[in-house]
């Protein structure tokens, strides 16, 4: 094909959406590169600064408070939703009748934004529970599980599993039913026991189900925004701030940009690393077929 | 059938029926609280109302102009998709066709980039935008969506285009039909499936987007989950009106997905493997 064409087909085709991606994505991502290590006001750039924007990220309880519970997060968050979308998807490809009936009541909570959801449990756990706590004489929930930063956390993981898990359990009953049929009679005819055959065969069987899922859910840990801010909006006293939380307060509340975005560059960091390293491990126990 | 199957069957059913009922408790308390009088959800928020009032959802309805976020939702979220959808078939046919080191690089930046979260960069994103959102910000929204929705959308039908003999190209070329023909005549009605999964995949993404639009939108363009969050902050206090506000930020979507479940569960299975 002649130069002229080649390029004329490369415009038609590829130039509107590599332009605009490049202006809405790339131009941001490398200037927020840049940004960290000047002085930049969200305006204009005077000097160089070095690591100083890193340095005062790091020597802000603030951020270490939020590192701490962002790390717990995503940990607590990543194995419970994972746990319960597996055990609903062995619900929904067992036997049952009522499965597609099950599968969808599952699935509800995922259409709905976490803004929505959360401001539903905003309502059940400062209204609602106290106020049948109070009637019924249960200690337990007669504070509010939001003004108490370990119970909160809590209160954001339940959210959290109930939104994700059914997004999940998609994953994991395509990893399920991708498993041929007589591998599963040959296990049978064999004598191994249902719960032998979910360990040493379905299991191994659909590590690239998990492998998504668990990239998936380890990004979403970071990632989680909506929940966090109709909850408990970093309450009581900026303790519940996750990461993505905490860069918005940091910039557009206090107006600390070079902070604010030298927090959001090791946010990139810590989810590109844990991403490597958690795809590179589970791909390793992917079986070729 | 033996006895020991029969007992686990039932067991699965249980636990089955169990979960769904703790799945879907939460909303059952939005909906049942809606019709009820401030006195009465605080009495007793669990008991189905005494006295059935719609007064909530009147006061509801007005307060958080739920007809104009739900035409806002509506334009962002069409037009967003279907550009989307325009865009990212035509990048990636062209990288899955073009066999050379640049569209390969261009492959390989755009799967890259879906690592990257939003707030990676949102700090010098809004600094460098504030004039083009303050130019026309509902059309800077779908700007933006174009951009961070590219990688995945392209990247889920290169993977398709794949599956597709190139023969088919080149009997249309050999035809006289232009490339542009041959794909949106020939190719593009192939890929029906996939643009299914590209449709609900995005459309679910920007229907219940918070972030970007609570830093784009203003008062009168805000969208549904925006519009639901500020009423809500506002009303809290007045439990019934903020639990009809909940229930309409709910209901179409779900009346949308009972409509097309299978689609929907097709769609997000097919993205996730990819």
């Amino acid at each position: 094909m002649p130069k002229a064409r080649t390029t004329k087909k490369f415009l038609k085709f590829a130039g509107a959406p590599l332009a605009i991606f490049t202006i809405v994505l790339v131009v941001p991502f490398v200037n927020g590169f840049y940004y960290t290590f000047t002085d930049w006001n969200g305006f204009k750039t005077t000097k160089l600064v070095g690591f100083t924007n890193y340095a005062d990220s790091f020597a802000d309880p603030k951020f270490w408070t939020t590192l701490r519970f962002t790390a717990l997060f995503v940990v607590v968050s990543l194995i419970l939703v994972n746990v319960v979308a597996f055990g609903l998807a062995l619900i929904v490809t067992s036997k049952l009748r009522s499965k597609n009936f099950l599968r969808t009541f599952f699935f509800v909570p995922n259409l709905i934004g976490g803004v929505v959801l959360g401001v539903i449990w905003q309502f059940i756990f400062n209204s609602a529970l106290v106020s049948l706590a109070n009637k019924y004489d249960w200690e337990f929930f007669k504070q509010s599980w939001l003004q108490d930063t370990n119970k909160a956390f809590w209160a954001l993981i339940i959210v959290t599993v109930w939104q994700s898990s059914g997004y999940m359990m998609i994953v994991y009953i395509t990893g399920l039913v991708s498993i041929e049929n007589d591998v599963l009679e040959a296990s049978q005819i064999d004598g191994a026991s249902p719960l032998r055959t979910l360990f040493s065969i379905k299991i191994p069987l659909m590590v690239q189900a998990f492998t998504i899922a668990l990239f998936l859910t380890l990004r979403s840990g970071f990632m989680a925004y909506d929940v966090n801010v109709a909850l408990t909006d970093g309450g009581p006293f900026r303790t519940t701030e996750l990461i993505s939380l905490h860069i918005f307060q940091d910039a557009f509340l206090e107006g600390d940009f070079g902070t604010g975005q030298a927090k959001a560059v090791i946010m990139f960091l810590m989810v590109a690393i844990a991403a490597l390293v958690q795809v590179s491990v589970s791909k390793r126990y992917e079986v070729q077929r | 059938m033996n006895f020991r199957a029969r007992l686990g069957k039932r067991i699965t059913f249980g636990v089955g029926i169990t979960l769904a009922v703790a799945y879907f408790f939460p909303f059952f308390l939005v909906f049942v609280n809606s019709f009820k009088l401030k006195y009465d959800i605080l009495a007793n928020p669990l008991s189905l109302p005494v006295q059935i009032t719609w007064d909530n959802f009147q006061q509801a309805f007005a307060k958080m102009n739920f007809f104009r976020a739900l035409t806002n939702s509506l334009i962002i979220t069409v037009f967003s998709v279907s550009l989307l959808i325009i865009f990212s078939s035509m990048l990636a046919y062209y990288l899955a066709r073009t066999k050379n080191k640049t569209s390969k690089y261009i492959f390989l930046i755009l799967v890259a980039s879906m690592i990257v979260p939003f707030q990676a960069l949102m700090i010098p994103f809004m600094a460098r935008f504030a004039p083009l959102v303050s130019f026309n910000n509902r059309g800077a929204l779908i700007f933006f969506y174009i951009g961070f929705g590219t990688a995945l959308s392209t990247f889920l039908y290169h993977g398709f285009i794949s599956t597709i003999p190139t023969e088919i190209d080149e009997a249309a070329s050999i035809d006289g039909a232009s490339d542009m023909v041959a794909f949106w005549r020939i190719i593009f009605p192939m890929m029906r499936p996939i643009t299914a999964t590209v449709a609900i995949i995005n459309a679910l993404w920007i229907w219940n987007d918070f972030l970007l639009p609570r830093l784009v939108l203003t008062e009168e363009t805000q969208t549904l989950p925006l519009s639901t969050y500020l009423f809500y902050g506002q009303y809290s206090v007045e439990y019934g009106q903020a639990m009809a506000g909940l229930a309409l930020a709910v209901i179409p979507i779900v009346i949308f997905y009972l409509i097309l479940q299978k689609q929907f569960i097709s769609g997000i299975s097919q993205g996730a493997v990819k």
